[in-house]
Formats: C-alpha cells, sequence, structure tokens
C-alpha cells in the first residue's frame, strides 16, 4: 500500500510527484527534501521514518525515487517494486537520468497509473506495458478492436507475460550467467567471507507458446540423478562439478510447483530480455584473483607499498578490465608508482592509487610498487588501512555453475528443440572483492 | 585599515569556490575536496619555498574547507609563516586560520605568542590591531598567561592609537571574562577609568565596557569612575544631536555609549558628592523630557535608540530608589508606553513596572495604572506579555486592591496559557492569604482556585488553607460549610477531595445541625469521591472515616461496614489495607474515651512563613545559597506543617495504641501533643529519633522523607537525612545492653562549612537510660573528622 511516489533531482527539485492515497499530503514531498535529500549529515539509511510517515528511497545515479506511506507495509515489496520500477523506465527510455525523465513525464504518469492502483503494485511486466503503453502517441485508431480485446484477455489471463500467435523465422534463444563475485581476504591470504550472488539471463526468440526446461549441475539434482541411475563412478567424476545454491529465485514464469515437487525449472518464456532467475551460493567459489599486499612505513613521511595479483584461473581464458585501488592515506603529498603491466596512476580525488590492466590470461602474475610520500600532520591519529579492492571481468562463472540443457518443446508448431539456436554466455564479474592490507 | 583591492583577489581560491558550489553531489563535492587537498599537500611538501600570496591562497583554501566541515589537519606551519609576513593581507589570513583553527598544541603556540609579540610592539596601529583581535578570538587560558600583562600596558599608554586603544580594551575585557585570575589590578587601574574622558568615543565606549566588567568585581577600584560617567553622559546628553557627527545613530547622540554609562552607574549606590548628584538627576530628568518631545524621524530606530536609553536611565533611578519625584515621572512615563502599539515596548514597561511598584515612592502611582494592565492581562496576545502583566498585578498588590486583584487572576486562571499556570496559582495562593481580611474570603479564594485549575494546584497550596482553617477558630465553620457545598459538584478535582476530608473529618460537626449536611449525607458524599482518587487521597479519607467515628457516633456501622469490605480490608496497597485493618480493630475495640482522646481535634499548627511563597521563589530559580536555605527552612515547614502528614502521624499515633509493634511512626517528627512512642524494643528507635529532631546543627534544613526513616525498622545503617548542602548517615550495632552509633556528615557543596556544630541531647525519660553519652558524642566527633 504505498501512498504515493515521487522523484526528484540531485537538488531536490520534485520531477515527478503521484499520490495514490489521501493520507499523504502534499507536505510529504518537502518532508523527504529537508530531511533526507538536504539532510546536514547524509543519510544512508533507504528507510527513513518523518512523522510517522515511511520514506523508501533508491537513488539511480542524481535521480531520487521515493515511496512514501504511512501504513506498515512490507519494506522488501516496496523496494522491489521500486527496481522494478527503474527497469520498467530504463526498458523504456534508457537510463534514468534528469533529461531524459523530463523528456518522458507523460509516459511516466503513464506507467505509474499502470503498475501501480489505490498504492498496490500490479503487473509490471516490460512486454506486457509495451503493448498498451507506448511512446508513438496515439496508437489506438489504428489498433483493432481484435488487438484491444487480445491485449486485455492477455493481461487479465493466466499467462500475463506471453501473447498469441508470435512468429519467428529463425528461432532462437540467448542465455547469459552473470555473477558478481564477493570476497573479503585477511592481509595472510585467509577468506574471512565470500558469497557469489549470480542472475540467469534470457533473451527469447521463439514462436508460438513453447514450453522450456532449464537444467543446470544443482547438486540436488545430480545427487538424485547419481542415485537413480548412473553409476557411483559417474556420479562421482560429474560431482565436483555440481554446486550447492543457497537460496534463489526465479521469474513469475517458473512453475514453482513443479520446481518444489521435481526441483526442475520448466516455463513459458517471456518475448524478449528477461531475468530468469537469481540465486546465491557460498560454498566452493573460485576466486578468480589473489591480491598480495605489502605496506611498509618507513619513517614518518614514508611509505612503501607493494602489491601482487596472481590470476587464478585456466591459462586459456582471458580475464578484462582488470583494477585494482590501493587506497592512499589521507595526508599524501606524492606518489611514485612503478608497474610491469597496465598503467597505474594516483588518483588524488579518491585517495587512492587506480592501477588498470585490459587483459591478463589465467595463472599469471603481475606487480605493482609505488612509493609514497606523507606530509607530518599533527594529530597523531594512525591511519586506518582501508582495504585494496579490486575489479574485473572474467568468461566463466566463479560459483562453478553449468548450464546442462535448455530444451524447448512446441507441439502445435513445427518445430522441435533441435531447430532452435541456443548460445550460452558465461560473465563473472567482482562485486566487492577486497583484501586488506 | 587598508582596503582589499579588486586585484588583490586570489583567482585560484574563486575558482576553487565556484567548483566546490557547481558541484551536483555530494559525492563530487567530497571529490573535489580531495583533489584541492592533495594538491595543497604537495604544494607545501615541495622542495621550492612558496612566496607568501601562493602560502596565503592555500591557507584560505584551507580554511574554505574546514568551514565546509572537513578535518584539516596540516597547514598550521604555514599559517604562522603568514604572520610574520609583512602585508596586511597575509597577516590578516594568518591570523584568521589561526583564531578559528587553532587548538593547544605546544610547539605551535609558542611560535604564535612569539610573532603576536612582534607585533604587538611594532607600533604598527593595523599589525597591533590584528594581534589584539586574534588574541580575544582565541581567548585561551594559554593567551591570558602570555598576555594579561602586556595589554593594560597598551591600553594605558600615551602613544597608542586609538583604534588600538579601543581592541586593547575589548581583547582585555574578553581575557578578564575567561581567566579573572590572571588579569591583575594594578597602577593601570586608575589609568582606565580616565579613558572616560577621552576625546574618543570609540575608545570611550570600548573602555566603559571594560570597566564596567572589572568594577563588579573590584566596585572600590573604580569608585572614581562614577563623577567622570556622569559628567560624560550629561556632556552627551546635553549635546544637539549634530555635535557628535558619527556616533549620532538616527538624531540620537551616542546611544550605545548612553546605555552603557547608565548602566555603569548602575554598579554603585547614588553618587555622595551633591554636585555630582545634581548633575546627574539634571541628566535624567533630560532623558525622561527628551522622551516627550516629538520623535524627529519616523524610523524605528530613532524611537528604538531613544526608548533603549530611557529603559535604562528608568531602571538607574529605580536602582538608586530616592528620588520620589523621578521614580513616579518614571512610572508615568511607563504608563504611556503600557499602551504603545509596539509590543516589546509594552513588555518592558510591564517589567520596569514591577521593580517600580516594589518602591515605596512609587507604589501609589504604579497602583494608578491597575486598569490598564488587567486589561493587558486579558487581551495581550503574546504569552510573555501576558506573564509580565501577571507579575506586575502581583507586585503592585495591596490590601486596598487585593480582592480586585484576586478575582481578576481567578477569572484569568481560565484561559490561562498552561505554561504560566502554575505560577499563576501559586500567586493567587500567596496574595489571597498574604491580604486576607476576611478569613471567609481566603477559604472562597483558594477553593475556587482548586476548582479552576486544581493539577496546577501543588500541594503546598492545599497544606496551606488546611493550616489556616485549622489556626482560626472563627471560619472553621464557614470552610466547612463551603466544602461540603463545592464537593457536591459532580466532578471534583483530587485537591478538593483532599481538602473536603480533612476539613470535614475534623470540623464535620460544626455543619451536621443542618439536616441537609447530615452526618450521614457528609460521609456518603466523600465516599463517593472515594473511588476516583489516587492512594495517598483514599488513606487520608479512611482516616477522615476514623474521624467521623469519633465525632458521629450514629455513622459507625456504616463506616465499619465501608471498613469491612474487600475492597479495604485486602486492599492490594500495604497503607491502605494496614490503615483499614487498624481503623477498624479501634473503631470496634476502643471505648468511645479513649477514641475521643486519641482522634482529637487537631492541635494549631505553629506560625511559620508560607511554605507556598518559598515554592513561588524556586519556581523563579534559585540563584543563590541563600535561597536553598530558604527551601531547606521551606521543606521543615512543611514537614511541621503538612496537613496530610499530620494527619498521617495521628492516624499512625492510634495504631500504635492498639498494637505494640514498632510502626512506621518512630520518628515523632511533629512537635506537639501527638506522637506517643510505644514502648517496646526499640530504644535505640526513638533515641534515633531525638538525635535527628534536635540534633543536626543546620537546623532549619531539617527534612526528610518518612520512606527513609521507615527502612530504618529492619536496617541498621542507611541515609538519615539528605537535602541539598547536607547528608547524614547512620551505622549503628546493638548488643544486649549496649549500643554503638555512628553519624556521618557529608558535605555536598563545593564550598567549607564553617562553624559546624552537633549538639546530641536526650529527652527526659531516656536520659536515664543512655549511660554512655559522652563517647557517644566522641564517636560522633570522629564520625566527622573522616568526612570533612
Amino acid at each position: 500500500m504505498i501512498g504515493g511516489l515521487f522523484i526528484y533531482n540531485h537538488k531536490g527539485e520534485v520531477l515527478i510527484s503521484r499520490v495514490y492515497r489521501d493520507d499523504i499530503g502534499r507536505n510529504a514531498v518537502d518532508a523527504f527534501r529537508v530531511n533526507v535529500i538536504h539532510a546536514r549529515q547524509q543519510v544512508r539509511s533507504p528507510v527513513t521514518n518523518i512523522a510517522r510517515t515511511s520514506f523508501f528511497h533508491v537513488k539511480r545515479a542524481n535521480i531520487w525515487l521515493a515511496a512514501v506511506t504511512k501504513q506498515n507495509v512490507n519494506a522488501a515489496m516496496v523496494f522491489e517494486f521500486l527496481y522494478k520500477m527503474c527497469d520498467v523506465m530504463t526498458a523504456y527510455f534508457g537510463k534514468i537520468s534528469e533529461e531524459n525523465i523530463k523528456n518522458n513525464f507523460v509516459l511516466i504518469y503513464e506507467l505509474l497509473d499502470e503498475i501501480l492502483d489505490f498504492g498496490y503494485p500490479q503487473n509490471s511486466e516490460t512486454g506486457a506495458l509495451k503493448t498498451f503503453i507506448t511512446q508513438q502517441g496515439i496508437k489506438g485508431q489504428h489498433q483493432t478492436k481484435e488487438e484491444q480485446s487480445q491485449i486485455t484477455s492477455q493481461v487479465t489471463g493466466q499467462i500475463g507475460w506471453r501473447r498469441e500467435g508470435i512468429k519467428y523465422r529463425r528461432n532462437e534463444l540467448f542465455l547469459d550467467v552473470l555473477e558478481s563475485v564477493n570476497l573479503l581476504m585477511s592481509p595472510q591470504g585467509q577468506v574471512l567471507s565470500a558469497h557469489v550472488s549470480g542472475r540467469v539471463v534470457m533473451k527469447s526468440y521463439l514462436s508460438g507458446m513453447p514450453e522450456c526446461k532449464f537444467g543446470m549441475n544443482d547438486k540436488i539434482v545430480i545427487d538424485k540423478q547419481g542415485k537413480g541411475g548412473a553409476t557411483d563412478e559417474a556420479g562421482k567424476s560429474s560431482g565436483k562439478q555440481s554446486i550447492a545454491i543457497d537460496d534463489c529465485t526465479f521469474h513469475q514464469c517458473v512453475r514453482l510447483s513443479k520446481f518444489d515437487s521435481e526441483r526442475s525449472i520448466s516455463f513459458i518464456p517471456p518475448d524478449g530480455e528477461y531475468e530468469l532467475m537469481r540465486y546465491r551460493t557460498t560454498k566452493d567459489i573460485i576466486l578468480p584473483f589473489r591480491v598480495i599486499p605489502l605496506v611498509r612505513e618507513v619513517g614518518r613521511t614514508k611509505l612503501e607499498v607493494k602489491v601482487v595479483i596472481k590470476s587464478n584461473f585456466k591459462p586459456s581464458l582471458l580475464a578484462q578490465k582488470i583494477e585494482v585501488r590501493i587506497p592512499t592515506p589521507l595526508n599524501t603529498s606524492g606518489v611514485q608508482v612503478i608497474c610491469m603491466k597496465g598503467k597505474a596512476k594516483y588518483k588524488a580525488s579518491e585517495n587512492a592509487i587506480v592501477w588498470k590492466i585490459k587483459r591478463m590470461a589465467g595463472m599469471k602474475e603481475s606487480q605493482i610498487s609505488a612509493e609514497i610520500e606523507l606530509l607530518p600532520t599533527n594529530d597523531k591519529k594512525k591511519w586506518a588501512r582501508p582495504p585494496i579492492s579490486m575489479n574485473f571481468e572474467v568468461p566463466f562463472a566463479p560459483s562453478g555453475l553449468k548450464v546442462r540443457y535448455l530444451k524447448v518443446f512446441e507441439s502445435k508448431l513445427n518445430y522441435s528443440d533441435h531447430d532452435v539456436i541456443k548460445w550460452v554466455r558465461y560473465i563473472g564479474r567482482s562485486g566487492i572483492y577486497e583484501t586488506r592490507c | 585599515m587598508p582596503a582589499v583591492s579588486k586585484g588583490d583577489g586570489m583567482r585560484g581560491l574563486a575558482v576553487f569556490i565556484s567548483d566546490i558550489r557547481n558541484c551536483k553531489s555530494k559525492e563530487a563535492e567530497i571529490k573535489r575536496i580531495n583533489k584541492e587537498l592533495a594538491n595543497i599537500r604537495s604544494k607545501f611538501k615541495g622542495d621550492k619555498a612558496l612566496d607568501g600570496y601562493s602560502k596565503k591562497k592555500y591557507v584560505c583554501k584551507l580554511l574554505f574547507i574546514f568551514l565546509l566541515g572537513h578535518d584539516i589537519d596540516f597547514g598550521h606551519m604555514e599559517a604562522v609563516n603568514l604572520l610574520s609576513s609583512n602585508k596586511y593581507t597575509e597577516k590578516q589570513i594568518g591570523y584568521l586560520f589561526i583564531s578559528v583553527l587553532v587548538n593547544s598544541n605546544s610547539e605551535l603556540i609558542r611560535l604564535i605568542n612569539n610573532a603576536i609579540k612582534n607585533d604587538l610592539s611594532s607600533r604598527n596601529p593595523t599589525f597591533m590591531c590584528l594581534a589584539l583581535h586574534c588574541i580575544a578570538n582565541v581567548g585561551s587560558r594559554e593567551m591570558a598567561e602570555a598576555f594579561a600583562g602586556e595589554i593594560p600596558r597598551i591600553l594605558v599608554a600615551g602613544d597608542t592609537m586609538d583604534s588600538v586603544k579601543q581592541s586593547a580594551a575589548l581583547c582585555l575585557l574578553r581575557l578578564y571574562k575567561t581567566c579573572p585570575d590572571l588579569v591583575l589590578m594594578g597602577e593601570w587601574t586608575s589609568r582606565v577609568v580616565h579613558l572616560l574622558n577621552d576625546q574618543h568615543m570609540g575608545v570611550v565606549t570600548a573602555a566603559i565596557s571594560l570597566i564596567t566588567c572589572l568594577s563588579q568585581k573590584n566596585p572600590d577600584e573604580f569608585k572614581t569612575c562614577v563623577s567622570l560617567a556622569v559628567s560624560r553622559l550629561s556632556r552627551i546628553v546635553s549635546s544637539a544631536s549634530t555635535d557628535l557627527q558619527d556616533y549620532t545613530y538616527y538624531f540620537v547622540p551616542a546611544p550605545w555609549l548612553s546605555c552603557k554609562l547608565l548602566r555603569l552607574l548602575q554598579c554603585y549606590p547614588p553618587p555622595e558628592d551633591g554636585a555630582v548628584k545634581g548633575r546627574l538627576v539634571e541628566c535624567l530628568e533630560t532623558i525622561l523630557n527628551k522622551a516627550q518631545e516629538p520623535p524627529k524621524s519616523k524610523k524605528v530606530q530613532h524611537s528604538n535608540a531613544k526608548n533603549a536609553i530611557l529603559f535604562e536611565a528608568i531602571a538607574l533611578i529605580i536602582h538608586y530608589d530616592s528620588e520620589p519625584n523621578l521614580l513616579v515621572r518614571a512610572c508615568n512615563q511607563l504608563g504611556q508606553f503600557l499602551q504603545h502599539r509596539e509590543t516589546n515596548l509594552r513588555y518592558l514597561a510591564l517589567e520596569s513596572m514591577c521593580t517600580l511598584a516594589s518602591s515605596e515612592f512609587s507604589h501609589e502611582a504604579v497602583k494608578t495604572h491597575i486598569e490598564t494592565v488587567i486589561n493587558a492581562l486579558k487581551t495581550e496576545r503574546d504569552v510573555s506579555v501576558r506573564q509580565r502583566a501577571a507579575d506586575l498585578l502581583y507586585a503592585m498588590c495591596d490590601r486596598s486592591n487585593a480582592k480586585q486583584i484576586v478575582a481578576e487572576m481567578l477569572s484569568y486562571l481560565e484561559t490561562a496559557d498552561y505554561s504560566i499556570r502554575e505560577e499563576m496559582v501559586l500567586k493567587v495562593a500567596i496574595l489571597a492569604e498574604k491580604y486576607a481580611v476576611d478569613y471567609s474570603w481566603y477559604v472562597d479564594t483558594i477553593l475556587n482556585l482548586i476548582r479552576i485549575a486544581g493539577d496546577y494546584v501543588s500541594e503546598e497550596v492545599w497544606y496551606r488553607v488546611i493550616q489556616i482553617v485549622i489556626n482560626r477558630d472563627d471560619v472553621q465553620g464557614y470552610a466547612a460549610k463551603t466544602v461540603f457545598e463545592a464537593l457536591q459538584a459532580p466532578a471534583c478535582h483530587e485537591n478538593m477531595v483532599k481538602v473536603g476530608g480533612y476539613i470535614l473529618g475534623e470540623f464535620g460537626n460544626l455543619i451536621a445541625g443542618d439536616p441537609r449536611s447530615s452526618p450521614l449525607v457528609q460521609f456518603n458524599l466523600l465516599h463517593s469521591k472515594f473511588h476516583l482518587c489516587s492512594v495517598p487521597t483514599r488513606a487520608l479519607l479512611l482516616s477522615a472515616y476514623i474521624k467521623f467515628i469519633n465525632l458521629f457516633p450514629e455513622t459507625k456501622s456504616t463506616i465499619q461496614e465501608v471498613l469491612r469490605c474487600d475492597s479495604q480490608i485486602r486492599n492490594s496497597d500495604v497503607e491502605l489495607q494496614q490503615r483499614a485493618v487498624e481503623y477498624l480493630k479501634l473503631s470496634s475495640i476502643a471505648s468511645t474515651d479513649v477514641l475521643a482522646t486519641v482522634l482529637e481535634e487537631m492541635p494549631p499548627f505553629p506560625e511559620r512563613e508560607s511554605s507556598i511563597l518559598a515554592k513561588l521563589k524556586k519556581k523563579k530559580g534559585p540563584g543563590a545559597v541563600s535561597n536553598e536555605l530558604e527551601d531547606g527552612k521551606r521543606e521543615g515547614g512543611e514537614l511541621n506543617g503538612g496537613g496530610e502528614r499530620a494527619a498521617d502521624t495521628t492516624a499512625m499515633a492510634a495504631s500504635n495504641a492498639s498494637t505494640p509493634s514498632p510502626s512506621a511512626d518512630l520518628l515523632g517528627l511533629r512537635p506537639g501533643p501527638a506522637a506517643p512512642v510505644s514502648s517496646g524494643p526499640p530504644c535505640a528507635g526513638s533515641l534515633l529519633v531525638d538525635v535527628f529532631s534536635e540534633g543536626p546543627s543546620p537546623g532549619p534544613n531539617v527534612g526528610a522523607n518518612d520512606d527513609g526513616f521507615l527502612r530504618f525498622v529492619c536496617k541498621n545503617n542507611g541515609v538519615l537525612f539528605e537535602n541539598q548542602l547536607l547528608q547524614i548517615g547512620i551505622k549503628s550495632e546493638y548488643r544486649q545492653n549496649l549500643g554503638r552509633m555512628y553519624l556521618f556528615y557529608g558535605n555536598k557543596t563545593s564550598v567549607q562549612f564553617v562553624s559546624f556544630v552537633t549538639t546530641v541531647t536526650c529527652p527526659g525519660e531516656l536520659g536515664s537510660h543512655i549511660l554512655l553519652s559522652s563517647q557517644f558524642s566522641c564517636q560522633l566527633f570522629i564520625g566527622l573528622k573522616t568526612m570533612d
């Protein structure tokens, strides 16, 4: 039961204001601006309570989205909605920026009318929305009665995310496994915490109403099969490959009952791009990089830093967009950097040395050394030594997830699983990948 | 001072500031600042020396970053370097940085002090001024230590420029305010006084602030300033508005200086020298005359300046309190202001009149404005002005107009602002008591008060009404009748029930003759309120019931019925249960004679200062220790005179008579007949009480809560008594016929007690029991020593 929804620019000016319920007054807009956007202390909490009114906000670039309510709502639901709203807007007009929002003013109000009704979230599936909310002006005249009724029956029907009668000459299917790996490591190389959060994103261009089945090396499924048919030996050989998924969520098209009973993922896919599932794993993570820091304080005015990074995956694979960020003390007055590979630079505005390497193969090692000159200061506070962080992109899934199959069944039309062209891609990215020094 | 020319501006700084202002988000701003800080660090670290200009620029940037709320931990050295520059702007920035960012860093302080010393001895007036400003702005103890000796010298030196003198005077004032012990009086003090004769008005204005502050601490040293101030004042007052050119403010000559002069004069008694006094009176008259003149300008600044002087002059007149003529004139002038359009003026007029009302000369004059003030109380929009009006009414009240004022205040109370209600209630109560000729009027007023503002009536008020009723035979019957009528209202305040319960319990017999208020009717009326009251009130009502049994034997069965019911005799509250049980027993066992003795009418209370008055004083905020002492006295009075407690004591005495248990009433707090300490084991207990009630030397401080004493029934040590000044603890041990007792005196104030005496006396029948009294006092002495 969201009472209202506001969008502000970075200055706190209101770009969009939509009030759904009477209990939210006009002053709520100002209350959020004064207490959060213009707050003296930066507000870190995404939920703020002002005068018995709750404000849930997310920030995209310089834009603030705030949902307001006076009732005791499920906060997770509100945030889910806000993220969904961001996705919808991105799908309609690209990046969320002040300019884009101003240019799509009418569209946003139209969307808000559709996806929230009296504060209750409604269908926010982009594909479905795009059938009846368009950017091409008034299309209604061109739409026939039939088309209109078809939209209505689809949106209100059982499979709201897919319309009937889709036809492609080439049935194609793209499947991306996107993972972000998070790590906190001690200076001695001990893993303090690590987890992978992954997404399976699909793009499907399939005719008719196909039924799909997705299989991966989920430990529970593999073990079950091992027990059922294959020999113990075979189970062991593939045993290494299976992964334990801690938790996962699915797109609404997935039949949850079937997942609960057989742990198989079957669904009728929406047309176009969508996120099939999200998951998280914490066990047996392949850490693509190891960072070995060495910090030596030479007197009061000098600091020597040496950082070695080692890539830890198959030599045939190439990691990309590697960036190591080495924080420097606040009283740094000058920095000399030497590195064998890539480019390194002291960025004063971020108080860090940023070392960038374009590409790096597996099982390699590279190092950087820096001399940091310090300015003597009067306060005796010691430098807190924030961790060294890293960014990268690798062409495999650090969790070890593998797609085993994706089958497509369409009984009414005359194409079979073999006729569908399928593409699978793995991308592993760094989340918060830090090593203490 | 050299003006900063356009070409002198720092482009880099301007660019930086505009960059920051153009930042779109907090993050961008922080990034920009980090970048700038790194740049400055590398510049300061750099091998080649920076020129003065860039040093100044970077220090400025640091200052700006600091003012944006970021920590700055470097650049102090560069700022100190700037101090030694010869350019005004560089020096200025250096001083600015230091006065904003200095901390007591030892090495830097030494350098800074050195630079300041150099500047002070440089004979360049602008540099000297900068240094003085820095000292004043920092104003720390270190600064005072270093320069407290130097500045007076500069201040009185003959060749010092006027502007420097001005700064020096204010700087010294600041140092004196922070560390008065470091600014030593010397021969310079007499010469400072002569600065009042200085040609330069700025110097005079600065010096007078200093002198006013100094003379408050050392009035004798600065006595000579009075005649000088008077002559200065008369020169200003008699000058034409054009004489003082720069110091004429909207046609008023030197208003600030005049106000300060008048305020300085308020530190001293009226001048003894006839000529000086005559001159001063003349001045004051001129000021009063000027107030009557038509304004020279319509601007608000003009009238503000004029009125400021006028109010200071009136304050001085009130302070002297010796010129009836002037006082009456001042009062009339204030009377005019009472109806002024300006709210602030009305407020000030009311406030000043309050003090005027206390003067014997002007009291009558103030009284003439009573209608206006009452009107102000009713119609003012601003609550603070209404508050002042109420204060003034209180101050101007006397026997002649008491009835009118009390009636007005009562009627106002119904609509009064919540914040001032309690104070109003106290004031009404005090006035009603103070000027009561006819005590039935007093009883009416207080009962009305409880009816109108029951929640705001503090305990003291109703204690007081009971004390007075008990002490005055003539009013008892009337009080009983009025209370009975008041209780008939369907909803009446708990305080009213308390008063009603007490008075009917004592004097219900006086109105029992009337069939409309027969004993049973009285009882039923009281009992109908019983269930709505809190525990203490219920306890009081139970005591009233037992008194009813004594007064009207015919109600005995009804009351016993009430006492016997489960809600009383099995009440979850121990106090109520005990009372119910004991009263029930008492009524059924004791003969009427015993009952009549036990429940005899309360003896009159000893006369003492009204506790309400002290409460009001306390509410106004106790300023001095003397006030606190009075509070202590009040507590004592309250204890001894408190109506409810007296009732409790009788009740307890009654219970003691029937049950020989060492119950709560070991205290005998109340002087008077009603504390028969029962026989039984606790001889120590009664001894303890005697020590308490007679012993501790600051007699008026006696006062404690009886909860504290209840503890001693089962404990041998604890705190016997405690107030803001003193804590008395006791520890005792007994073995058969021997007992040892330690008394601990704790001084809770920060000052030493002088002539602290304790005496121990034994009441008659106990004297023979205690054999070791000498050792007793010896122990006491030791206890004393260890504590102090």
